[in-house]
């Protein structure tokens, strides 16, 4: 009994780390899909909203508001448009101009970004990290009061819940909205798309904001579920976010929250039953194995070779 | 040489080829023709490698060959080229060449870097053939420039003349003549016959200028929607109703 | 037009008011278990405001800039110069690179010790950057996990040293096969993968060795990392005031000079100036054999190459192998310069740092390639107010590079060959 209460333990952690990552994946997985690059930078994005949610919360904290849903909101909003303006704004810096050159180019031009970015904060902020005060507390448990208790609490269910309504919402868009369609024509092809009148450089902007401003809501999230933030927060999880955007088949949005999952879970368990230390071990051994094994991931589609 | 038997080649639901047969003697010509999206440069790619055909066989000196990897086609004396161009575009003409003799020269790292007179000689002679079919295609002066900044037509004869300096058996030539003015087209007729004649190559063409596939084919293929058509000698092709219904007829 | 103008840079404006000011204005700090919030001083938010009316009027005025620009005099004179021709510049090139080694020779002999020691940390660089170059500037293969080749050089060292007693000289070779022999096995599985998916999983390979390092205590030391690694001997003359291993003598006695710590500073130098020498006419040498060829040839074309017989694995294999070999030899000579090593000098940062050389100094070019290592080793030295923006200039550098020379401070040149015409 305990060690299943143990094993069910692990299994709420992965899915509350898994599906926050699947949020950030997101932002990998329409860019790729759509001009066919890492944005090595998503993760500085990603940072950079966890950031500007704390300033909020520290803000409001300064003018006594406490109000929890009203913070909660506040720090939100800001995070998303200080992403989504830091999305926009790298895109239009660093992607734009070298587009369509050779692939190492912009894969360069990226990773710059992100040293930028990084050592951005770093210099506005501090390199030390700040604690994220935990707004939401408390939570359900499960088990005997003497012995191993599975707990639930109310911010892992916050994730789970958000999450949800961010990817059906994202979903609703693509499949729906005029902007979404225009979306999935670039996607399948650029340059027709170009041609039949779709604003494609609009088009790849929105990809890089609507990227950008999920990464913000997973900032939020996670800063306060591990309850302290750095300006190295965004590498590691960018990278477990790109692996989950792989894993999944990139380019697919379902695909990236199957990912999420798997990988936050394949975690979890692996410092839950192994040691916290080899949990990025894992992580990476996974994405080695799925890039060699089967590299359009679990949900992807088939390239072929064109020559 | 080669004998094409029955190749088909799937793409999920998209039968791109199906049963194509196709055979090439020593020293001759054969044309591949058909409208766009017949299948012609699929044919091609599961000849050199790129695909592994789904069904049938490709035989090259009586040995079964589909299915294997594309540089060890090239190495057994099948080389190709490309209906866009292909080059290495940042190195020089001469080191186009170079490139391609890589297997007449692949020596160990070592007497390379101590460059061991064996290797001296054998660059020499790498150095010597390239210059030998620079000065064939025309472009000895141009040997230091670097090749995409070549004119088109250059880059055209620029690749025939790579693909020769690995003294092969079998050219298979894809759309060599798209996007030469009439004159240049002419150059590369001779070019092609003088392969033959001369160097005693066999070649496979597809080619969309009929002027050219008529005069230089020893015997032509025509494949229409991925189905074999018909096959002859160019004046049995010209007089083929079928072919003048699917093919010629539309032009 | 003129409206529409206006509305964009306005927009523009706004956004970099957005992306700069909460983060630059509003900053966090910890007091006691609680965060406050404090303005920035009022520079920063001057600052701020500029940049934003500096980004709204390049925007308002964006195409008469960019014509005006267009027409203003060529900033480099030389840029529309004839290039010199061949003979002449390979000249004029053999001459500059045997007058820096003429002067490197002399260098520590007139320097300061602390000089010394950071020029031999350049040297490091220089072969770490020739040795990425040949993976990513020859080959077109971007490996982020470069950093990984380079602990292994240096553990490889370290570990024969305190569990063998191995001294420098067979340390040096074997480090450096060790970490191709790395290149080899982790090259072999991934080297099928396109351009980025490679960046990606060379990037986990690096950060899996670090945490494999960090956390195989019992043999690595950990985080602690291991120390007492010995200085390289001359002729088994050791450099220390006493001599560590029996039958040796030390390099003071012999001579009959006094005793002089500089002296093994300056050993380390010539050692690491000759190995980066050494470096540097290999890779220029196998950059003319048909192996350097095929590495440009598959960047370049891989269809093509392939067609031409080239097989892909072997010939981007021995790109990672041989850019693994140069990193292991560089990895040995850090380890014996700081006698001490631990996970902590191999993090994605040093990889970064070496790619950002390879790039500035013009992917392919080795000239330009040992230049930038140079300049960005020494530069954040020479100004120490830098040193802390180093990392963000980097970046900013990567970017802008790509965006508007991504061949480099000093691009490559290819080489002319006489061909004689032949019958």
């Amino acid at each position: 009994m305990q060690d299943l209460l143990y094993f069910v333990q692990q299994l709420i952690n992965g899915l509350t780390i898994g599906s926050a990552y699947a949020l950030i994946a997101i932002g990998y997985t329409m860019v790729y899909g759509i001009i066919g690059m890492i944005n090595f930078a998503h993760g500085e994005v990603y940072m950079i909203g966890a950031y500007t949610a704390l300033i909020a919360i520290t803000g409001l904290a300064a003018f006594g508001i406490a109000w929890l849903p009203l913070v909660l909101l506040v720090a939100l909003v800001c995070a998303v448009i200080v992403s989504s303006a830091m999305g926009w704004a790298v895109e239009r810096v660093a992607y734009r101009p070298v587009r369509g050159r050779h692939r190492l180019i912009p894969l360069i031009s990226a990773i710059g970004m992100s040293i930028f970015l990084q050592n951005y904060v770093h210099l506005a902020q501090g390199s030390r990290n700040m604690g994220f005060p935990l707004l939401i507390e408390g939570g359900f448990r499960f088990g005997a009061a003497d012995s191993f208790q599975t707990s639930i609490s109310y911010m892992q269910i916050t994730i789970f819940i958000t999450t949800l309504v961010c990817m059906t919402a994202l979903s609703l868009f693509i499949s729906r909205s005029r902007t979404g369609r225009a979306c999935r024509a670039v996607s399948q092809d650029l340059g027709m798309s170009n041609l039949l009148g779709i604003d494609t450089n609009k088009i790849i902007a929105a990809t890089f904001v609507i990227g950008a401003a999920l990464a913000a809501v997973a900032g939020l999230l996670l800063g306060m579920y591990y309850g302290s933030i750095d300006p190295l927060f965004g590498f590691i999880a960018g990278l477990k976010a790109f692996t989950a955007a792989v894993l999944g088949g990139i380019g697919s949005i379902p695909g990236a929250m199957l990912g999420g999952i798997i990988l936050g879970i394949s975690e979890s368990m692996t410092s839950g039953y192994l040691s916290g230390e080899y949990k990025d071990v894992v992580s990476f051994g996974l994405l080695i194995l799925i890039l060699l094994f089967k590299p359009t991931g679990l949900l992807g589609k088939p390239e072929v070779e064109k020559i | 040489m080669l004998e094409v038997r029955n190749l088909s080649m799937r793409f999920g639901g998209l039968l791109a080829v199906d049963q194509v047969s196709l055979n090439v003697q020593e020293h001759e010509i054969v044309s591949i023709i058909g409208p766009n999206g017949a299948g012609k440069t699929t044919v091609f790619n599961c000849m050199s490698g790129f695909y592994a055909p789904t069904g049938g066989e490709i035989l090259f000196q009586g040995r079964e060959i589909q299915g294997t990897p594309d540089y060890k086609i090239s190495r057994l004396g099948l080389v190709r080229t490309f209906q866009h161009v292909r080059l290495f575009n940042k190195m020089t003409v001469v080191e186009n060449l170079l490139v391609a003799q890589h297997r007449h020269l692949n020596t160990n790292l070592l007497s390379g870097l101590i460059k061991t007179p064996n290797y001296r000689e054998r660059e020499q002679k790498s150095l010597d053939r390239a210059a030998y079919w620079l000065d064939r295609v025309g472009l000895l002066e141009l040997a230091n420039r670097e090749a995409g900044n070549l004119a088109y037509g250059q880059q055209r004869r620029l690749e025939i003349a790579r693909c020769m300096v690995t003294e092969p058996q079998l050219l298979m030539l894809d759309e060599p003549a798209a996007g030469l003015n009439p004159a240049e087209t002419r150059e590369l007729n001779q070019l092609i016959i003088s392969l033959k004649e001369d160097y005693r190559v066999s070649v496979v063409l597809i080619e969309h200028d009929m002027s050219l596939v008529m005069e230089i084919s020893d015997r032509i293929n025509v494949i229409n929607q991925g189905k074999p058509l018909a096959s002859g000698t160019p004046d049995e092709i010209r007089h083929n109703d079928d072919v003048i219904k699917a093919y010629l007829g539309e032009a | 037009m003129a409206t529409q103008n206006i509305k964009h840079a306005l927009f523009c404006a706004f956004i970099t008011l957005l992306i700069s000011f909460p983060i630059l204005g509003l900053n966090l700090e910890s007091a006691g278990t609680t965060l406050e919030l404090t303005g920035a001083d009022s520079a920063t938010i001057v600052a701020i405001l500029v940049a934003a009316i500096v980004v709204f009027l390049f925007q308002t005025f964006r195409d008469s800039i960019l014509t005006a620009a267009g027409k203003m005099p060529k900033l480099n004179r030389w840029s529309d110069r004839q290039p010199m021709p061949q003979e002449k510049r390979l000249k004029l090139e053999n001459l500059f690179m045997t007058l820096i080694m003429i002067s490197a020779l002399i260098w520590p002999f007139i320097v300061s010790r602390g000089s010394v020691d950071l020029s031999t940390l350049v040297l490091i660089y220089v072969m770490l950057a020739l040795g990425l170059n040949v993976v990513v500037g020859l080959a077109g293969l971007l490996d982020l996990g470069y950093v990984a080749f380079y602990a292994v050089g240096a553990y490889t060292f370290a570990l024969l040293s305190q569990y063998l007693g191995v001294s420098f000289w067979i340390a040096l070779p074997a480090g450096a096969l060790l970490a191709a022999l790395f290149g080899l096995a982790l090259g072999f599985p991934v080297l099928r993968l396109r351009g980025d998916y490679l960046a990606i999983v060379t990037l986990g390979f690096g950060e899996i060795i670090r945490i494999l390092l960090n956390n195989w205590t019992s043999l690595t030391g950990g985080p602690n990392g291991i120390g007492g690694i010995p200085d390289p001997t001359l002729f088994g003359m050791e450099f220390g005031r006493r001599i560590k291993e029996e039958g040796n003598i030390s390099f003071h006695d012999f001579f009959g000079i006094p005793y002089d710590s500089t002296h093994k500073i300056i050993f380390l130098y010539l050692i690491a100036l000759v190995l980066a020498f050494i470096s540097f006419l290999a890779i220029r040498r196998l950059m003319s054999m048909p192996v350097g060829r095929s590495w440009e040839a598959l960047r370049e074309d891989e269809i093509a190459a392939r067609s031409l017989g080239l097989s892909r694995t072997g010939v981007k294999l021995s790109a990672f192998t041989i850019g693994a070999f140069f990193a292991g030899f560089a990895g040995t000579v850090f380890a014996s310069k700081q006698g001490f090593i631990s996970p902590e000098s191999f993090v994605f940062l040093e990889s970064a740092i070496v790619l950002a050389i390879v790039v500035l100094g013009g992917m392919g070019s080795q000239v330009g390639v040992i230049l930038a290592a140079i300049a960005v080793t020494i530069l954040p030295e020479l100004a120490r107010e830098f040193s802390e923006y180093r990392m963000l200039i980097f970046g900013a550098a990567m970017v802008l590079m790509m965006v508007w020379r991504p061949q480099g401070l000093m691009p490559m040149r290819r080489v002319h060959i006489n061909l004689q015409k032949q019958e």
